[in-house]
């Protein structure tokens, strides 16, 4: 199939699709007649509806969705020099996605060991911190919810918003400076004599894993502090009452109750980690490959676009994966999640 | 002791150690800021010093990198508070049937990374003005806050969202019953009503940008803001002058927040006050009204 099919889905599928939504409207008006509320102008006035409308349209129309087709159509088109672009050669091809597997984008002999491994590992290691960040900030949410008192409550909330104020990148480097050979750690575990000779915590990639999981904390505490604070006292009174241990009411009641937090601040946080590249170039040990830095390659060293934008949209699946995952896990909608 | 007691206890270490987590890293490149020594640490601590600032102040690329920032910041805010104001509004009265649908496209940036924001945008206005000649488009600073805003939107709509949410309608109808045009109940009763929202979509919007650097890296093309200047900088290798720059983000942050605490406070204490006035003229109101009523 020609590359040029693309060009028309791009352009002309969003406009197809709000002319649609709008004709339903009208019929609907049409169908009820005088029964019908106050059309979008009568509601707003010209000035505010046309604000409104062309806002939105920019937004949605020209920042969202057509940014994102264009990315799904370079995937699947083949490295050619721009002037050969949409020209007799410029046919859909898999080859990107072949060789995201393969390593070639003609032979199906070996498989990519570099990249499929730094894509393992990236989503791997994302589930793993989600669900770490869900264990370090359970407890402090709760007590936050639960049993602080508002001075205490707002001077918590002050004093975890404090260190997100400080870049990301300035972040990474504060665990740098942690854990190099000649690190804070390292220098203080040799003059307690725990160790002889400097650990290398980077290429161990212990840096790493720590800065990524201080990275996002907050994102997860947020969520579950909202879900928390939303149950009524009287539950657990209750369940003390009756005689319940800790972990039930924990198990049986916070929990089931913070669900939607739980799943928000799980997606956010996975999603984050998982698109994260500031963490792993600066903390990253040499041997260790996470899959953005890759991502970014493909555009910036290779200058192959086509194949960066095949390898974006695989690491844009896994989030949708992951998302769907925690949705029907939780049996949530995804209202629930994004708010 | 009782288990609640033992519990409270470790409740306690836990939060200790939490906060150690939390600023521990950050306290100690905060030291290495002043320490003499050219590679950041804290032990030998050779002597305090302050020129590691001076070196970056004399920083050009940063400084260069520092005003890219604030400017795409700033344009950042032009362009998302409105979004965002205009999203939250049409997903009060979009067409039914839309609405899940609508609801999915704009939060859809809030959950996908940003490095594939910055990708798509790069990607998609590359195409888009080869094909119609708008070369002033395909430029660092205009892409970086397209891609920017597409996200910061959906954060600043969901903070009117809530605050929309409050909004009582009434209002606007007993302003229409009065004569207002729509325009200036808009203008009159919704805008005054969303003020606060506004303020803080404004800061949050400003200082997600500010701090970006995902998105950034990809959209900035051959330019470079704060956040892309320090991750070459850091690639290249450590300096306390680095640790400097994040002290610096720091003193300006603490006396932000410190302003606004302080902000939220007074103006607490004033709505509290006048509460207090609205419930005491109350009273003295009913007391009229039941001494009347027993006089008669």
């Amino acid at each position: 199939m020609h590359s040029s099919v693309g060009q028309w889905i791009i352009y002309l599928l969003p406009p197809l699709v709000v002319a649609g939504f709008a004709l339903l409207a009208i019929l609907e008006r049409r169908r009820l007649g005088p029964a019908a509320p106050a059309g979008f102008v009568d509601r707003n006035g010209w000035p505010v509806a046309l604000f409104l409308i062309v806002a939105v349209g920019l937004w949605t129309v020209f920042m969202i969705v057509m940014p994102l087709m264009a990315m799904v159509d370079l995937s699947f088109r083949p490295k050619l020099a721009p002037p050969q672009w949409g020209g007799p050669k410029d046919f859909y091809t898999l080859e990107n996605y072949r060789y995201f597997l393969f390593g070639s984008t003609t032979s199906t002999d070996a498989w990519n060991v570099t990249h499929l491994k730094a894509f393992g590992l990236t989503i791997w290691v994302s589930i793993l911190i989600t669900i770490l960040d869900f264990a370090i900030c359970y407890p402090i949410a709760f007590y936050m919810a639960r049993v602080a008192g508002p001075a205490r409550l707002r001077l918590m909330m002050l004093l975890l918003i404090a260190p997100y104020w400080v870049n990301e990148i300035l972040r990474a480097f504060a665990f740098r400076i942690l854990f190099t050979q000649q690190g804070v750690i390292n220098k203080a575990l040799l003059a307690m004599g725990a160790i002889d000779q400097p650990v290398d915590f980077i290429a161990a990639d212990v840096a790493l894993y720590s800065g990524l999981a201080y990275a996002y904390l907050l994102m997860m505490m947020f969520a579950l502090y909202n879900a928390i604070e939303t149950l009524d006292k009287n539950l657990i009174e209750a369940a003390r009452d009756l005689g319940a241990p800790w972990w039930h009411i924990h198990t049986f009641i916070v929990i089931p109750h913070a669900k939607p937090g739980i799943g928000s601040g799980a997606t956010l946080v996975f999603m984050l980690t998982a698109g994260s590249i500031a963490a792993p170039l600066i903390l990253g040990g040499p041997k260790t490959l996470w899959f953005t830095p890759i991502v970014y390659d493909r555009f910036y060293q290779a200058f192959n676009w086509q194949q960066g934008a095949a390898y974006a949209l695989i690491l844009l699946a896994a989030c949708v994966v992951f998302v769907l995952g925690v949705l029907k896990l939780f049996r949530l909608g995804l209202g629930e999640i994004a708010r | 002791m009782s288990t609640r007691a033992i519990h409270r206890a470790l409740m306690g270490v836990y939060i200790v150690i939490f906060f150690a987590y939390l600023f521990g890293p950050l306290l100690i490149m905060g030291v290495t800021a002043f320490n003499k020594s050219a590679y950041p640490q804290i032990m030998p601590f050779e002597g305090f010093t302050l020129d590691w600032f001076s070196v970056l102040a004399a920083d050009k690329d940063m400084i260069y990198g520092l005003q890219k920032s604030l400017w795409i910041g700033f344009l950042v805010v032009l362009v998302s508070v409105p979004i965002g104001l205009a999203g939250a509004l049409v997903m009060t009265q979009v067409y039914a049937r839309a609405r899940s649908f609508y609801y999915l496209i704009v939060v859809s940036p809030v959950l996908t990374p940003g490095v594939i924001i910055g990708i798509s945008t790069v990607v998609f206005w590359r195409q888009a003005t080869q094909m119609t000649g708008l070369k002033f488009i395909y430029d660092g600073t205009v892409l970086t806050v397209l891609a920017q805003s597409s996200f910061i939107s959906a954060y600043t709509m969901l903070i009117f969202l809530a605050r929309l949410a409050r909004f009582d309608r009434t209002l606007e109808e007993a302003a229409l019953d009065l004569g207002a045009s729509r325009a200036q109940v808009f203008r009159h009763v919704l805008l005054p009503f969303m003020l606060p929202a506004i303020g803080s979509a404004a800061v949050i919007a400003f200082l997600s940008s500010f701090e970006n650097y995902n998105t950034t890296t990809f959209a900035i093309l051959a330019d470079k803001t704060l956040t892309t200047v320090l991750a070459g900088r850091m690639r290249q290798g450590t300096t306390p002058a680095l640790s400097a720059l994040a002290v610096a983000v720091v003193a300006v942050t603490v006396v932000g927040a410190i302003l606004f605490e302080i902000v939220k406070r007074r103006e607490e204490a004033r709505a509290k006050a006048r509460a207090a006035t609205a419930e005491k003229a109350f009273n003295a109101e009913l007391t009229a009204d039941a001494a009347g009523a027993t006089a008669a």
